[in-house]
Formats: structure tokens, sequence, C-alpha cells
């Protein structure tokens, strides 16, 4: 069963003709029939959770936008799609832009917002560029505009192109830079629903997520909450790479078994490799050891096992890979996107950034497992967004679960260099 | 491509820019939101952000130009310095990294005879490193200016320059 990549390989499916051959712009119609609150009631039946990371139950999500507020209402589609290992909704962009056009005009009726921000990430400018001619074929056609559909319910939808920066697809952060800002995240509350762009009520939802919107009104709630697991409705993309033979973007239920999506739909590993490590959610998901993959990928299950479902990245790693060598990756990514703003985060993966490396290039000393656990975890907590946790977590779960590779590093760093260990260690 | 260095006098938006510049504002509730979309505009007409295109965006966005600079220094896509006609950004991200990116990183330095942040003498290729591109499911990838390029070979990349020379 396909919801939002059952037109990916149809030819022309981004055009407007094609995609509604195949059923686009049908849910609109039957979503002006209904009442904004019906649709935000079959919203929460559905159990659509946000698929952009945290997992927020979308419909919650809606009904926080206050009701007496006077000021315009916006809708903010977060196209940012910045987590390492996550590229699914591109697939949506490039494929099917009218579904998630659909999908914005259907939740904009149904939070009565009339202006809609699509924030895409800079280097997308090919989807950038699909997105635009998809909201001029739906304009022409009046689908979009002064009348939407000939209603008296005027919608714009605006694509704002970011500029290269991680922390933008954090959702103060993005709100702050497509107000012409540097992206800094905001503390919060208020949460964007009652203060967000231009300190209006303001809606931030993920590509995906806007997208299965007009799905859950073709097949009702409570059927699109039967297709995925308890609390986590319907289905999702879950992008894989890494050490499979069949990388790809897969639309499996929530709470697919992790094993099978690695073995079965994304073709299983290399022949004579050994699976080493899963990162399960997005590089910033605690990572998983072979044993701990027999689990149902939803929300509350990955939260249950200590890791995160995420924005469903997975990242396989094999025996060939060194994983040392991969946190130490994975911390030159966070210290080169921490924004500044906070400073055990700024600083923190700083420092955990310049050990890893000198772990790699030099060795290792005794002590630098455990000062890499203790700034990690300085900076759990004590920042502004969940950056710094991001970039903490990973630290805290390979030191935790693959203690051996580091001992290597270890060994060979105190065999080369004696004395330098003993004054980090008096330190 | 005309390049504010180039010239003394403060750099001008054509009359095609100042037509979309307009388009641009008219899409937002106030002015400061476009700034983004400004800057890249900015970036296509001049090549790169100069202090002169700084002042230039300043005086069409109506805020000081200190704000300016803080916002293009803050977005790594923004140059501040003059690239080749080709800019090459390879991915070093985990799932690009897996798949090889540093040995064709190292490829890539000695095929072009430059260094990551140098520009060719003939001001053909400047080499970057960037993080996730999000297209990890066809790693190792890169970007060559507006182009995003997977499945990333050897061979691929000698076909890629050959083509460009
Ligand atoms: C550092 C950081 C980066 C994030 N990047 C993205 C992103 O690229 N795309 C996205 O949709 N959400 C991202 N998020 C999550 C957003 O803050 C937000 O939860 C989401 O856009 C809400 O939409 P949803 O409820 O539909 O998922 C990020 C969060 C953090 C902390």
């Amino acid at each position: 069963m396909k919801l939002v990549s059952k037109n990916f390989d149809v030819p022309d499916s981004h055009k407007l003709a094609v995609c509604e051959q195949n059923g686009g712009y049908t849910r609109i119609r039957k979503a002006l029939e209904m009442e904004p609150q019906t649709i935000i009631d079959e919203v929460i039946a559905a159990n659509l959770r946000g698929l952009g990371g945290a997992g927020f139950p979308a419909g919650r999500k809606w009904s926080f936008l206050p009701k007496d507020n006077p000021k315009p209402r916006y809708l903010v589609v977060n196209a940012d799609e910045g987590e390492p290992g996550t590229c699914k909704d591109k697939y949506i962009m490039t494929n099917d832009p009218h579904l998630l056009l659909e999908g914005i005009m259907i939740a904009s009726w149904a939070i009565n917002s009339h202006t809609c921000f699509i924030y895409i990430r800079g280097e997308y400018v090919k989807q950038a560029k699909i997105l635009e001619a998809a909201i001029a074929e739906a304009k022409a056609a009046g689908y979009l505009g002064d009348k939407m559909f000939g209603k008296d319910f005027p919608l714009e939808v605006v694509v704002h192109r970011g500029a290269g920066a991680y922390i933008c697809g954090e959702e103060t952060s993005l709100l702050n830079s497509l107000e012409g800002k540097r992206g800094w995240p905001r503390l919060k509350p208020p949460f964007p629903a009652v203060e967000g762009y231009l300190a209006c009520p303001t809606i931030v939802n993920n590509v995906e997520t806007i997208s299965y919107v007009p799905w859950v009104i073709e097949l009702g709630g409570e059927k699109f909450a039967s297709l995925g697991s308890e609390r986590n409705g319907g289905m999702r993309l879950y992008s894989v790479s890494g050490c499979v033979k069949k990388p790809g973007v897969y639309e499996l239920p929530l709470g697919t078994n992790l094993k099978d999506i690695i073995f079965e739909h994304a073709g299983g590993l290399f022949e004579g490799r050994r699976l080493k490590a899963v990162i399960p959610g997005g590089s910033s998901s605690p990572v998983l050891t072979p044993d701990e993959i027999d689990l149902p990928m939803d929300f509350d299950s990955l939260a249950a096992a200590g890791s995160m479902l995420g924005s469903a990245g997975i990242i396989v790693l094999d025996d060939t890979i060194n994983l040392v060598e991969a946190l130490a990756v994975l911390a030159r990514f966070y210290a080169h996107e921490s924004c500044g703003q906070c400073t055990p985060c700024r600083e923190g993966t700083g420092w955990m950034r310049k050990i890893l490396d000198r772990i790699v290039a030099e060795g290792g000393r005794s002590v630098d497992p455990a000062n890499l656990e203790r700034i990690a975890k300085n900076i759990i907590g004590n920042s502004i967004c969940p950056l710094g946790e991001a970039a903490s977590l990973p630290v805290i779960g390979f030191a935790a679960k693959f203690p051996e590779e580091f001992a290597e590093y270890v060994a060979r760093g105190e065999t080369a260099k004696p004395s330098t260990t003993a004054v980090a260690a008096v330190i | 491509m005309n390049n504010a260095e180039t010239t003394t006098s403060k750099p001008e938006f054509s009359a095609a820019a100042q037509e979309e510049l307009e388009t641009i504002f008219s899409r937002y509730p106030d002015r400061r939101s476009a700034m983004l979309m400004v800057l890249h505009l900015a970036q296509r007409e001049f090549g790169y952000i100069s202090p002169g295109v700084e002042e230039l965006v300043a005086e069409v966005m109506e805020r000081p130009v200190t704000e300016i600079h803080g916002v293009v220094t803050f977005y790594t896509m923004y140059n501040t310095k003059p690239v080749g006609k080709y800019h090459i950004q390879l991915c070093r991200n985990i799932s690009c990294w897996i798949k090889n990116a540093p040995g064709l990183l190292e490829y890539l330095k000695s095929r072009l005879g430059i260094d990551v942040g140098q520009t060719t003498s003939d001001g053909k290729f400047t080499l970057s490193e960037v993080e996730c591109l999000a297209h990890c499911e066809n790693a190792p990838t890169m970007q060559i200016n507006d182009d995003i390029i997977c499945d990333l070979t050897k061979e691929k990349i000698d076909r890629l320059i050959d083509e460009l020379k």
C-alpha cells in the first residue's frame, strides 16, 4: 500500500493534469464541504504525528491556535530537510508537489490561514522551481489565489529559500530566518501556535506531515490511524542510507520492524559484512546495537528503547566502519552547525569535536570517554533549542554502547604518548 | 555575471533585478522578511556578497548595514569572497562519509590542484566541503552551482571536470 508515494513513479506526476488524473485535488474539494473543526477532529483521530522529527500530534498542535487573537494566522511548511540521513521530503516536492499543495489548502482551511510559506533549504534549487511552477499552475486553475476553488477564501503560497544552516530546520530558528534575521532559536514558550511569524499565531509543520493530510481526509481519521500502530497513525517515509544494498526512501506503516526495513526493503547488507550499528532516526538519534533493532519503528517504541524515531533517517553501519571516526564526523557537523547563541552548546560542541578529532589523529587518552560524557551532559538541558541535545546524545550513545572501539584508540594513544596522558589526567 | 570588485563605484541592481525585487517584496507582509531572497538575488547578480553589495542590500532593505553583514555571515550559502565559475561543494556528512567522501575529496583536490576553500588559477573551479545535502540515498554527492550530482565515483568526477573545463 502506498499513500504519499503513490504517484512518485508516474511520469510527469509533478504536472497538474497528471496529478488530477491520479486523484489529486479531490480531497480538498471534499474538505471544503466540511467544517474546519471537523477536519481538525479527523486529523486528531488519525493520530497523525509530526514527521519532521519531534512527533507531536498534528491535530493537537492545530487546536492550540488561540481562538480570540485578531492577528492573521500563518501556516509555515518546514522543507529544510537538514537532518543528516534524511532525504524524504525531496521526493514529495520533486514528484508530487500538488499533493503538498493540496495538503496546504486543507490545513489552511482547517486553521483559517490565508498565507502559507514553504521554507525550503537553499540547496533544493530544483525543488523550489518545481514548487513555483506547481503554484503557478494551481493559481491559473483557480485553486489558489483570491478565491480557493471559488470559495470566498483567499490563499497565497510563497516559496522561501533558506541559505545553508541546519539550525534553521528548528521551528523557531526557522521563523527568525523567515523574518530576515540570523537563524537563532527562540525561547519557548511562547510556542509558535501562539506567537510565531511576526508574533502572529503560526503553525509549523513538516512537508511530509502536511502531505498526509489529504489522505486523512480520503480515508477518514479512524482508517488512517489503523494503518499504523497505537497512537502512531498511518504511514511514513523511511530514508535508508549507508551500508545496505538498496538505499532509498520507502513508505511503510508506522511501527514497521526496523530489522525488516533494513534486511527486506533496503536489501540487507553487502555480502560477507556484519552489522555493527544503526542510527534509526537521523544523525541526532542515539545509536542502536545489532541486538536492539528488532523493534517497531514508531515514536513511542523508539523512545522506550532509549532512542528516537525522529525523521526516520536510518543510517546503517557495518563492520567496515570505524565508529570512533563516524562519531568524529557527526561531532564536526554539530560543531559547525551550532548557532553560537548558547554557551554550553557553542563551546561544548567545539570541545567534543576537538577531542574526537585528536583521538582519531593521535590516539586517545584514558580520560577521553569520561570527558566527552561530561561535556555532553553539560549541554543537555542548558541550551535554548534541542540542537545541543542532538549533538550530545550520539556522543553519549556511541561511547556507552561501543566502549571497545574507544578502548582501542586509548590503548594506541597511551603507548604513543604517556606523558600527555599524565598531564591530561591531572587537569 | 558582473563582478563587484572590478568597479570602484557602488554596485547597482540591473533593471531586471529591480523588477524581481519588487515581486519579492510583494510576497511578504513586511519588507524585512524578504532578506534571504534579496541576498540570493544579489549573489546571483554580483557573484558574491562584497561589502559594497552589503551596502546596496542595506539600502534596498532599509536596514542597517551591520545587520545585513550579520545575516550574510550566518548562512553558509552566501559567499563573501569571489568563487570560480563552477563552485564544487562535496558533502562530508555521515552517509557520504560512509561511501568514501574523504577519498573523493583527495581526488578532487589533486585533479584540480587546489585545496578546500581555494579557486583554480583560471578562475574556473572553487572547491568546498559542505554538510548534508539530503541526497543520502544516493551518496556520495556533491553540488556544482545549482545542480546536485549523486552516486559519485572518480570516473564521474573526471567526466564532469573534463566537460566543464
Ligand atoms: C536542530 C533541529 C533541526 C530540525 N530540522 C528540521 C528539518 O530539517 N525539517 C523539519 O521538518 N523539522 C526539523 N526540526 C523539527 C522542527 O523544530 C519542528 O518540530 C517541525 O518542523 C514541526 O513539524 P511537524 O510537527 O510536522 O514535524 C528540527 C529540529 C531541531 C531541533
